[in-house]
């Protein structure tokens, strides 16, 4: 039962060193840690915080990136596509002009070929009627050697000129 | 672990039998004796025996007797009487083991009992280490920024143990203004913790049963009452007196206030006990344990050997839990003493009357047109 008494003595000697202790760790000890303990915390949170702010603007970067790397690949299809479609252009041009000056070159050829062929049958009919006037020239010489076969002759030729008119 | 617990089993199988003779010629074992001695204050420190020769340390005894005045002198000169002029311990009574007087006319008195004992001393030591152990602690917090690295070792211990009590009991429980009661908190829960595992520690300067002292635990929970009722705000002295119930439970007959009043002298009373019978109970079953192999040393070797053998592995189990149970009361302490400061600081509340919402509401109109 005794146990259960408490004794005066000891609450004062108890109350006077508590008393003591809790001064002293008031004052130098808790306050100290604890105060530390928030201020870490909190730099930790700001920490984490410029930590997140960082890796967002990290994940801005590599946006752009990507969408830089867009741009420039679709540049890139855009510009061979255009080149594509310049050298298709440049060579529809110069087959136009190629057969262009080839129609002109034969259309040329032509017309030198018909000149020339003019000329050739020109020449030939001339030659022709040269010939046809010295074959007269000497049929008629030996033909015409009486007047009365002259007259004839001419007469004959006349007509003919007259029916052919 | 298996060749420690072989060893010291083998220690035991060789020591015992030659303990049993040695006892056998002494007179039975005086279990009460042993266990209520450990649990109860003393005037001075049986520290240990060896042979026949005892090793205490003789504490100053400190007495104001209302009829004789001041008296100083050591507990050396109680150690073979128990008595010194006309003072002697009693064995019997509300005040066993107390320095009685004894008057002229023959009636005893007890007087004021001021001296340095077994657990006076104690607590002394227990202050102290609390103090270096804390203040280290606070050194290196002193030394350092908070953008240095955490601490390791001991520091981050003690900083493991702090931010645990500081987030999880003190600031739930204590609610706002939580920052001014957490040294007080912290130093109740620390200087239980420390006085519950130098309790456990057999030999001097720890082993003082402190926190089985219901002294002790009364001055802790003294502390918390003061805290409680010197701090406690206007509300929480209105839930008291005129709490927020149907007026028949409190107009005639104070009823609930009536509880209420109780209530604020049942909760450090709660404290006192909760923690002095836990400790208490502890110590009493360790020490046991350890009658256990002196009372079964006395029955011979055949039943001594293997009932000492298992009342060591109950007295390490023992421990164990002693351990766990001095953490637990310490932070249950902690805990309920913060509980009782957050209900000693309630919140104002809102009043459920549209009148004065009204009236209120009207104040924030005019003042914002």
């Amino acid at each position: 039962m005794d146990l259960l008494i408490p004794e005066v003595g000891t609450i004062i000697w108890m109350l006077i060193a508590a008393g003591i202790v809790f001064f002293i760790l008031v004052k130098w000890g808790f306050p100290i840690i604890t105060r530390m303990v928030d201020e870490r915390n909190e730099y930790i949170d700001k920490s984490l915080d410029a930590a997140k702010k960082a890796n967002e603007r990290l994940a801005g970067i590599q946006n752009e990136c990507d969408e830089l790397l867009k741009e420039t690949r679709a540049e890139k299809a855009r510009i061979l596509k255009e080149a594509t479609d310049r050298r298709d252009e440049i060579i529809a041009e110069a087959e136009n002009r190629a057969k262009e000056s080839g129609e002109k070159l034969i259309a040329d050829a032509r017309e030198q070929i018909r000149l020339e062929k003019e000329e050739a049958l020109r020449s030939l009919r001339r030659q022709v009627a040269e010939l046809s006037v010295q074959v007269a020239e000497r049929v008629v010489l030996k033909e015409l050697s009486t007047d009365e076969d002259q007259l004839l002759l001419i007469d004959r030729m006349i007509d003919d000129v007259k029916t052919e008119k | 672990m298996k060749k420690i617990i072989a060893i010291l089993s083998l220690m035991f199988l060789i020591a015992v039998p030659a303990m049993a003779q040695e006892t056998a010629h002494d007179e039975t074992v005086d279990v009460k004796g042993i266990i209520f001695g450990h649990l109860k204050d003393s005037y001075h420190w049986h520290i240990i025996t060896i042979g026949e020769k005892e090793i205490s340390l003789h504490l100053p005894v400190i007495l104001y007797s209302k009829v004789t005045g001041w008296h100083f002198f050591s507990s050396r000169e109680l150690e073979h009487t128990g008595s010194y002029e006309d003072f002697h311990i009693t064995n019997d009574g509300a005040h066993a083991g107390k320095l009685v007087e004894t008057l002229p006319d023959g009636t005893e008195l007890k007087p004021l009992d001021l001296s340095l004992t077994k657990i006076a001393l104690a607590v002394i030591i227990n202050s102290l280490l609390l103090c270096v152990i804390v203040m280290c602690t606070a050194r290196w917090y002193r030394r350092h920024s908070a953008t240095d690295p955490a601490p390791g070792g001991f520091v981050g211990l003690m900083e493991y143990v702090i931010a645990m009590i500081v987030d999880d009991v003190i600031k739930p429980s204590v609610g706002k203004d939580y920052k001014r009661y957490t040294p007080l908190l912290l130093t109740i829960f620390f200087f239980i913790l420390l006085s519950n595992i130098m309790g456990l520690i057999p030999i001097f300067p720890a082993g003082a049963n402190v926190t089985g002292n219901i002294a002790i635990t009364l001055s802790l929970a003294l502390v918390t009452f003061f805290t409680v009722n010197v701090f406690g705000n206007r509300e929480y002295w209105k839930e008291i007196l005129w709490p927020d119930v149907p007026i028949f439970l409190k107009a005639p007959i104070p009823l609930l206030p009536f509880i209420e009043i109780v209530g604020i002298f049942t909760k450090p009373f709660a404290l006192t006990v909760r923690l002095f019978a836990n400790i208490t109970a502890g110590h009493a079953i360790i020490l046991s344990l350890t009658c256990v192999i002196f009372i079964t040393a006395k029955m011979g070797p055949f039943i001594g050997t293997p009932m000492t053998v298992l009342s060591v592995f109950f007295m390490i189990f023992m421990n164990f839990l002693e351990l766990l149970v001095a953490y637990i009361q310490a932070y249950v302490f902690t805990m309920l003493s913060a509980v009782f400061i957050g209900l000693s600081r309630p919140e104002e509340h809102h009043e459920p009357d549209g009148a004065k919402a009204n009236a209120k509401a009207n104040v924030d109109n005019s003042l914002t047109t």
